[in-house]
């Protein structure tokens, strides 16, 4: 049972499920350590970044940054931002300059324990492998709070996998739910299209576009933030959940935040808590949301204070150019009569969960998130890559690929040859 | 695991707490609490409530002792007095969550705290409850709470302390979102 369309299972030492920046990443190391490996990709490369996101998306990290093992950007404008294509092209072209063994319109449809190791089922054949690294990325699937169900019908729910632009949406308001990169992007695009918005804030990052004149990035790089490492941090488990900072890649480097917004007519109210009948019932807690974020972001640019001053660096307190703090017209409305055609559509920017429905070995926890030391999955052989703080802060950007997967790889090879010298498998 | 270096002592059993949370991580039912307070008509609006059993921990559980509370109105709402209102009752609770959290919160950080003082004002109009008006709601039209804190800590940690507070309230909670309340009557 459960061979292919093409008969027999395929024999190969590791599959890489996910044909992204993480999946090629580790077959560029894997194939480094010389350990014969699949790329199986259900689309085609970088598919997420061709078909799941809004047609305005650039990058939350500057080219500079835009770099994979052995490649890193080369084009006229290192401190610009990628749109979603161009990411596309650039992860493409790593594939192709490498012969990536590479297996697109692949689908894997379960992954299972079989003997001394895995069995990987797809839509067009089986592997069978001593080990696997899951590199199907973290932001599979948009979640949708169970509230949703209750919003009275005639509103148009879209997810951002979903929304493309502001001319696809009905004339009239629209109600954005959520305050990370994604709904505060939203927002303020929709706005500037001339609609009326509504922001729903629950808890979220703020972090200035430039501090003292660079990126933002450019500290957290420097100073080492970017790299801290999951054993470092106080509660890893708290780390990991972190929503994205509050920042936009645009030509301009344009700050984005609560304030810009408010001071653009959008209207900022808190969490979105409860629908009950036809009203939307908003928490009141906003103004100690907005307040743990300036105290967070405060904190953050401490620290750059701080390396500065030990780095010898020249700069002076009139540099540095802190964002103010957070001012919302208070009180904000605790309800909204979603019937009345204030509002005609929802956008849900409340978070991405990853999809291991092909799963079929027991190292999810009941959350339904992976079990995993470091990238180090429990179970014999099986790795994960890509996961928010996974082995360091920058583990789910593209910049922390190349590490991240050098070091799995480099476990990952550790526990081949292991197996190899016991017998338990066979080199293919 | 967190290091946690005792030097500051605010009477909060921290590392007791962080064991808790580690064993509830592995037996998430057991962080199912049910809380429960008994209420009696006394006379005119008296009413005199009682608090001693919960359940928590997969079983019954009890306070050291039944704690009571009068609740009624002051006299210029032609009643006797015989106790705080109801809606006092809702600040004292905000109050001593988010002073409880203060001190737990500070002690975690290593904050030495020497004195914390929360006043709660909330405002009402009472024309909602006296049907008066539709347009005012019954509760309260917004609460504010002003903490004074004297602690060995800069004023940006104390905030923290005081934002983390709230961040991680029951009452807060309660009072800055919406709850579903059943309410059954038994003859």
């Amino acid at each position: 049972m459960g061979n292919g369309p093409g008969g027999a299972s395929r024999r190969v030492t590791a599959v890489i499920v996910g044909g992204g920046q993480a999946g090629l990443a580790a077959s560029h190391c894997l194939a480094g350590h010389g350990i014969d490996h699949v790329v199986l990709e259900r689309g085609q490369v970088a598919n997420a970044w061709r078909r799941q996101r809004w047609d305005s998306l650039q990058l939350l990290t500057p080219n500079w940054l835009t770099r994979l093992p052995g490649c890193s950007y080369r084009g006229p404008d290192p401190d610009g931002y990628m749109d979603a294509a161009q990411v596309a092209d650039f992860i493409s072209a790593y594939s192709a300059a490498r012969g990536t063994p590479l297996l697109e319109q692949t689908r894997v449809t379960s992954l299972q324990q079989e003997d001394e190791g895995y069995r990987v089922q797809t839509d067009r054949g089986d592997w069978l492998c001593a080990s696997v690294v899951i590199a199907s990325g973290a932001f599979n699937i948009p979640v949708i709070p169970s509230l949703a169900a209750a919003l009275p019908r005639g509103l148009d729910s879209l997810t951002p996998f979903q929304y493309r632009n502001p001319r696809q949406l009905a004339d009239g308001g629209v109600l954005v739910v959520g305050a990370s990169a994604t709904g505060l992007q939203l927002a303020d695009e929709i706005q500037r299209s001339g609609r009326r918005v509504i922001l729903a804030a629950g808890e979220h990052v703020r972090m200035p576009r430039t501090y003292r004149g660079r990126d933002i990035l450019y500290w957290m790089h420097r100073t080492g933030l970017m790299d801290e490492s999951w054993r470092e941090v106080d509660d890893i488990r708290r780390a990991r959940r972190v929503p994205s900072p509050q920042l936009k890649g645009s030509p301009s480097r344009e700050c984005l935040d609560l304030n810009s917004l408010a001071a653009r007519e959008v209207e900022v109210v808190g969490r979105l808590a409860g629908v009950s009948g036809s009203t939307a019932q908003f928490s009141g807690s906003l103004d100690n949301t907005a307040r743990l974020a300036d105290l967070k972001l405060n904190r953050l640019l401490d620290r750059i204070d701080d390396w500065i001053v030990r780095a010898g660096l020249p700069g002076s307190e009139r540099e540095a150019d802190r964002p103010a703090p957070t001012v919302l017209d208070a009180p904000h409305r605790l309800t909204m009569d979603l019937g009345s055609g204030e509002v005609r559509t929802v956008i849900w920017a409340t978070g991405f969960r990853p999809d291991y429905s092909w799963l079929q070995v027991p190292v999810l926890d009941r959350k339904g998130l992976l079990l995993h030391d470091g990238g180090v999955v429990a179970a014999p052989g099986l790795y994960a890559l890509g996961l928010p703080f996974m082995r360091r802060r920058s583990s789910s950007f593209i910049c922390g690929a190349a590490e991240d997967a050098r070091e799995i790889c480099d476990h990952l090879a550790t526990y081949v040859r292991s197996q190899w010298r016991r017998g338990r498998i066979r080199a293919a | 695991m967190n290091m946690y270096t005792p030097i500051v002592d605010n009477g909060v059993n921290v590392p007791a707490l962080l064991e808790a949370r580690e064993a509830l991580a592995e037996m998430p039912e057991a962080a199912r609490f049910q809380w429960r307070a008994s209420c009696h008509w006394v006379h005119g609006t008296h009413c005199q409530s009682e608090v001693e059993r919960f359940s928590g921990l997969g079983k019954e559980q009890s306070h050291k002792r039944c704690f009571t509370f009068d609740a009624d109105h002051p006299e210029i709402f032609a009643a006797e007095d015989s106790g705080a209102t109801p809606v006092e009752y809702i600040l004292v609770g905000l109050a001593s969550c988010l002073t409880a959290g203060v001190a737990s919160v500070a002690q975690h950080r290593n904050i030495q705290l020497n004195s914390v003082r929360a006043t709660v004002c909330g405002d009402m109009d009472i024309q909602g409850i006296l049907g008066m008006d539709r347009d005012v709601r019954n509760g309260y039209q917004g609460i504010q709470v002003v903490f004074e804190i004297d602690a060995d800590a800069s004023p940006e940690d104390i905030e923290a302390v005081v934002a983390q507070s709230q961040k991680r309230s029951a009452v807060y909670d309660i009072v800055t979102n919406p709850s579903a309340v059943s309410v059954e009557v038994r003859s």
